[in-house]
């Protein structure tokens, strides 16, 4: 960039020459994709910010079924918090062991993260399957019905994260930690820690604040 | 995910997105280990007397908490892409805020005015 | 005879063979038309031997300025679907009187006013829009192509996807009949339980992945590769419109997305979101989707703001007046744009306090529009003026929006609104702004960068036909719809029992048949410049003696766009290098490195199509096989690591050389 060709200046009325070239400037490919992936990131939270308006405007219209009070298990929901925590922690040891391109480890990080993940998953649709044979599934009220659109469609993105994080490691097996791997892995570490801000809202907001009505 | 390709990037340092060290992880891991179980104890053990405090505290434990999360999670700072990525998380911000708040005034002020019986939304 | 039944419906879905509307004339006929001109091209095509030079250089193509030529394209074919849609209400309502009944059974007049707003808004208005914005964006910013150039190919495939799912209700079953935004309960299953509503939502769906996706690129695009020296403050306004609408695009689309998805649970799944029982709301649903449509309004206006500022600037000879208070309206607008969104239902009874706040917010928006059109005038003050056909259409914006605008303002009075609300008066102000500002401004863009994008202007004569035809067109059609909202005539009325009002209702027609004849000379126009081509070429790069860095290069530019990266030291970029003597660099080129065409995004749209249509017709195995097929296949795509090529330096060489010679020969 600093670079200039001199070809293309021009003696100007104001003296001095102008450029209006630069030696090609080479720039850095997929250097935009960390922005871009982030802007996506934002479009997503405001998909998550309706469905908690849908639960905010609707969350208290039971239709005389059951309230937050009769359904929620706050023990489960606890330990469901821990796993999406634990797994956020294991997806940033992957990131630092990455950085220091140790395959194996962080190929080991991974697969705990996702074992996590896959536990957090595992709890939610059972909790969901509990639910739905006590007859409170999504048909039964208002607030059901946006109460498991927004868990739901949290624990979908969960789902998709760890079918790219299978994805990533079987890419990281066959090429190693190359640039567009760890661009990637990067672009899964933004998903993943974003899922958890979500999930911070959803037990403060549907669980923790629904068991207080 | 687009236009990856295998070769070498020579960003400059502005553009490099930002990298946690094991002590931020760990420091971010304990203070919303902390954040979380404060609020799961309050509404468990009910521990105030009033509900509309114990909201109000876990609501502000939930806001530190999603900032502790951007900070040491998600690394965000004001220098990550020309401050490009803190812009666009504040404008959302701004938009989750007058979505959420606008949708509930509006939707709360049409119910009020609804000369039906405020129980029916109870009923089936 | 039942287990052949409960077979087939395993099979097919809903889909029988009661799906095809041959019992209506007029569908038939229509399909009939269709099926010739599409064999007729399809025809052209293969006789030509055209397929393998259209999926090499079109289809697959991650070139901006093609997959920009490519939006216009397909705006344009929507247009004429969607004017047809036009055509048929304005005679309805010319001829629905008393005891006729108009052509039109309402069964199929309430499809076509569905029809109609969905394709303007989603399949002509936006491709329009995004394409101008695709094609010039990157070369007024000095940049090869957009940051993510296979993103880009696949979000136009998958608007076109959209397109095709609502183009095929027309023939295979049918299409909603609820208005252009789907109001529950009336979409609810409950009384839409027929496929109209879910071709409605899986075609809406399936174009926003690729409007968001696209607003996603184009953001990261202008934030990233702006050629050195282009500041903020230094960037065309063009540049700065599309920013803001793209911010728009990414922050409003998910709404959209939101809210369909939860009314298709309603529909599919059973939940209570916008039912009228079990605590469901139908107002959660306007309130949630206006959150949505009004940035939309601006999705569209602002972009076009862009192209008459570029316009009045360079047809008057000086630099645009008040750039910065141009930048800062338009950001104001994007902002303010979020504060609006409940004057599209004052009547819905939220009480004083909220219409007051709305309204009030509604007629400070109109501040910094207002102040967009006196930057426009003094521009023009003084300036030496050319009346070319971009400048035409500048003008007869800047008369008839502003006539839009007040009415708008009009209705921005909550009281004034209860009696306003949706009558035709309603129906006459945002046609007003929307043709009076997004499609003159498009007419504006397309007749300003057509010589950019082809090498060759359009023809003037066959253009002022269709300027002159549009405009008048338009004030017969919709000032009398003015006329008959203020005497409270509601709109999608399929009848009309008072023959006074019958008079406004004609001349509306024949205003519609003006627009049509306007539309018709604008194809003349393409087809004659085509034919003329040689002596409307422009060798130069820079026929109208333009302003900004997309003049600096040839027309059409070559598939790099710039040899040399540009480097901008003032606003104004390419005028600011011509007042300072600038030669083009004549060596020292360089190969270029850039992405390859790809498949993947006409395949992937393929596929989404099929699953869209699937959910359509309840036909479930084939929806959860497309959608593993489209997880997997976008799966597959990401283990492709091979994806650019450097554009050999000779290539360069020759292509530059060819430009030296033929500047010398103009000098």
């Amino acid at each position: 960039m600093s670079a200039t060709d001199t070809m293309t200046t021009s003696a100007a009325s104001g003296g001095q020459p102008r450029v209006f070239h630069v030696e090609d400037e080479h720039h850095a490919e997929g250097g935009s994709t960390m922005l871009g992936f982030w802007l996506y990131l934002m479009s997503d939270c405001l998909i998550f910010a309706m469905l908690f308006a849908a639960y905010g405007v609707l969350g208290g219209n039971y239709a005389a079924g059951p309230s937050p009070k009769d359904l929620f298990d706050l023990p489960l929901v606890a330990i469901n918090t821990t796993m999406l925590l634990l797994s956020s922690i294991t997806y940033g040891f992957a990131m630092l062991t990455m950085e220091r391109g140790r395959v194996g480890a962080t190929q080991g990080w991974l697969v705990v993260t996702a074992l996590f993940g896959i536990a957090f998953v595992s709890i939610e649709l059972s909790e969901f399957s509990h639910l739905i044979h006590d007859g409170a599934g999504p048909q039964r009220s208002a607030f059901l019905s946006s109460f498991f659109t927004l868990v739901g469609t949290h624990g979908l993105h969960v789902t998709f994260g760890l079918i790219w994080m299978v994805t990533l490691m079987v890419q990281v097996a066959r090429h190693g930690l190359v640039t567009a791997n760890r661009r990637r892995l990067m672009c899964l570490s933004l998903f993943w820690h974003f899922l958890d801000v979500i999930w911070i809202g959803v037990f403060t907001f549907v669980y923790l604040m629904g068991f207080l009505r | 995910m687009n236009a990856d390709t295998h070769v070498d990037h020579h960003d400059s340092h502005a553009d490099e997105p930002a990298h946690g060290s094991l002590r931020s992880y760990l420091t971010g891991f304990f203070l919303s280990v902390v954040l979380t179980v404060i609020p799961f104890w309050l509404v468990m053990g009910d521990v105030l007397s009033s509900k509309q405090a114990t909201a109000l505290v876990i609501m502000a434990f939930a806001v530190v908490q999603i900032i502790v999360h951007m900070i040491f999670f998600l690394h965000m700072n004001p220098r990550s892409e020309n401050g490009w990525t803190l812009m666009a998380l504040l404008f959302t911000l701004v938009l989750v805020g007058i979505t959420l708040s606008g949708s509930l005034w509006v939707m709360y002020h049409l119910n009020a005015n609804m000369v039906l019986d405020p129980g029916m939304s109870q009923m089936p | 005879m039942f287990a052949q039944s409960s077979f087939l419906k395993l099979v097919f879905g809903r889909l029988t063979f009661d799906a095809f509307p041959i019992h209506e004339p007029i569908l038939v006929v229509t399909f009939l038309g269709v099926a010739t001109g599409g064999i007729a091209v399809v025809g052209a095509i293969t006789y030509f031997k055209l397929w393998g030079y259209l999926w090499r250089e079109w289809f697959t193509s991650v070139d901006h300025k093609r997959i920009g030529v490519m939006y216009m394209v397909l705006g344009i074919v929507m247009l004429l679907r969607g004017f047809a849609d036009a055509l048929m209400m304005r005679m309805q309502q010319a001829m629905s009187f008393g005891d006729s009944q108009g052509f039109l059974p309402a069964h199929h007049y309430d499809q076509i006013f569905t029809a109609h707003g969905v394709i303007m808004i989603f399949f002509v208005a936006m491709p329009l829009v995004t394409g101008l914005m695709n094609f010039v964006v990157p070369l007024q910013i000095g940049a090869r192509d957009v940051s993510f150039p296979f993103l880009n190919n696949f979000s136009f495939w998958m608007t076109v996807g959209g397109g095709v799912l609502v183009m095929m209700s027309l023939f295979v079953g049918e299409f909603a009949r609820t208005g252009w935004l789907a109001y529950p309960p009336l979409s609810g299953i409950a009384y839409s339980p027929d496929v109209g509503m879910d071709y409605y939502i899986w075609g809406l769906q399936v174009a926003g992945v690729g409007t968001t996706l696209s607003g996603i690129n184009l953001i990261a695009t202008i934030v990233k590769l702006r050629a050195p020296g282009m500041l903020m403050m230094r960037m065309p306004v063009f540049t700065w419109t599309a920013l803001c609408t793209n911010i728009l695009i990414v922050a409003s689309f998910p709404v959209l997305t939101a809210v369909l998805v939860l009314l298709s649970l309603d529909r599919y799944v059973g939940t209570d979101f916008f039912t009228n029982d079990f605590g469901g709301n139908p107002m959660m649903y306007v309130n949630l989707i206006w959150i949505w449509g009004h940035p939309e309004v601006y999705i569209l206006v602002l972009p076009v703001f862009g192209i008459y500022s570029e316009v009045a600037a360079t047809f008057s000879g000086k630099s645009l007046f008040g750039y910065t208070s141009m930048v800062y309206a338009t950001v104001c607008i994007t902002i303010l744009s979020y504060l609006v969104w409940l004057h599209h239902f004052f009547t819905m009874g939220s009480g004083a306090s909220v219409n007051s706040f709305f309204g009030i917010t509604t007629m400070i928006i109109s501040i910094p529009t207002g102040a967009k059109i006196f930057n426009w005038l003094f521009t023009m003050y003084r300036g030496r003026i050319r009346f070319e056909l971009p400048m035409m259409w500048t003008v007869a914006f800047m008369l008839t929006f502003v006539i839009g605008g007040m009415t708008g303002v009009m209705l921005a009075v909550p009281p004034a609104d209860f009696v306003l609300h949706n009558s035709l008066f309603l129906v006459a102000h945002f046609h007003n702004v929307i043709i009076g500002g997004v499609v003159f401004g498009v007419f504006a863009g397309i007749s300003y960068w057509f010589p950019k994008a082809f090498g060759f202007k359009l023809d003037r004569f066959w253009g002022l036909m269709s300027f002159w035809f549009w405009v008048v067109g338009f004030y017969f059609a919709f000032m009398p719809l003015y006329v008959l909202g203020f005497m409270g005539v509601t709109r999608r009325l399929r009848h009309f029992d008072d023959p006074s009002l019958q008079i406004w209702t004609f001349i509306a027609a024949f205003g519609a048949v003006l627009i049509f004849l306007g539309i018709l000379s604008f194809l003349v126009q393409i087809f004659v410049s085509i034919r003329n081509r040689e002596a409307l070429r422009d060798l130069t790069g820079d026929p109208w003696n333009g302003r900004t860095l997309e003049w600096s290069t040839s027309s059409p530019p070559p598939a790099y766009n710039f040899a040399f990266t540009p480097l901008v030291h003032d606003l104004d970029a390419w005028w600011d290098m011509k007042k300072h003597g600038y030669r083009r660099p004549l060596e020292g080129f360089k190969p270029i490195h850039m992405p390859r065409n790809t498949g993947a995004g006409v395949i992937l749209s393929a596929i989404a199509v099929v699953f869209g249509f699937a959910m359509v017709w309840y036909i479930w195995w084939l929806a959860a096989l497309s959608f593993v097929v489209l997880v997997l296949t976008a799966i597959i795509h990401t283990f492709n690591y091979d994806r650019d090529f450097y554009f050999p330096k000779e290539d360069v060489v020759q292509a530059e050389g060819e430009r030296t010679r033929l500047l010398a020969a103009q000098a």
